[in-house]
């Protein structure tokens, strides 16, 4: 299959096919909604893992960094959105793309159990989560590709 | 000459008397989600390690199911939590 993302100058080139641009805004769109609207859902957890082991602390840490922290998630996820039609991200696009991806990954992987190795031996077709399973194949080989592009030699 | 009372020697001094001297250490946790090739940039991007230095760090999370990236005051160990949590590692942090 033809790369979506490679390096390009300080960015990268992008080229997402217009069903698969859909696809990535439509994760998003609806990873901002629960994020916003049920900000306790558990396939949230994975988002906000706990600093500290002790409860006080956790809760400081939460009440300094928690709004910062999601605004920052929201912020990310809004540019992919905004940007996956485009042919080239700049840096800094691109490492929001890096951090926004990722997210959805953890998010449905999270809804899908998902394990090390889970996708090894392929998707069975009858496995009720295939459609799930697809779309976070989908977005790993995206991750693997911007990854490659801005990794530094 | 006589022998005085012995003077008083420092007394070993209690845990409480190290907690300002002791680093607090960032430890990232083994994830079934994160990629290898992400987890590797992160720690590169996030704490300047070489390629080969994040691999190997990347590597005994993987494999020990955990490590430590960083140490230093709270607030730098916060900090840099803070930075993994952004990038969706899964990081905490606690004294050594």
């Amino acid at each position: 299959m033809e790369l979506r993302i490679e390096r390009e100058g300080t960015g990268v080139a992008l080229r997402l096919p217009a069903n698969e641009q859909a696809l990535v805004r439509s994760l998003a769109a609806d990873l901002v909604e629960t994020l916003g609207e049920a900000p306790a859902d558990p396939s949230l957890r994975r988002l906000t893992p706990p600093a500290y082991d002790d409860d006080a602390d956790e809760k400081g840490y939460r009440e300094i960094m928690g709004a910062e922290l999601m605004n920052g998630r929201v912020q990310a996820l809004e540019l992919l959105a905004a940007t996956a039609g485009h042919e080239r991200l700049s840096g800094e696009e691109a490492e929001a793309w890096l951090r926004a991806l990722n997210d959805l990954r953890l998010v449905l992987g999270t809804r899908l159990d998902v394990q090390e190795g889970s996708l090894l031996d392929g998707i069975d077709s009858d496995d009720p989560d295939a459609a799930g399973l697809a779309v976070y194949a989908y977005l790993s080989w995206l991750q693997e590709q911007l990854v490659e592009a801005l990794s530094p030699d | 000459m006589t022998t005085a009372a012995p003077v008083e020697v420092e007394q070993p001094r209690s845990a409480d008397d190290f907690d300002l001297d002791r680093p607090w250490i960032v430890i990232v946790w083994n994830d079934p989600i994160n990629l290898m090739s992400y987890v590797t940039l992160v720690f590169q991007k996030l704490f300047g390690y070489t390629r080969a230095r994040a691999t190997q760090l990347m590597l005994q999370v993987h494999n020990e199911g955990k490590a430590v990236v960083s140490s230093g005051t709270r607030e730098k160990a916060e900090h840099d939590v803070s930075r993994l949590h952004a990038h969706g590692l899964w990081a905490t942090m606690r004294q050594d």
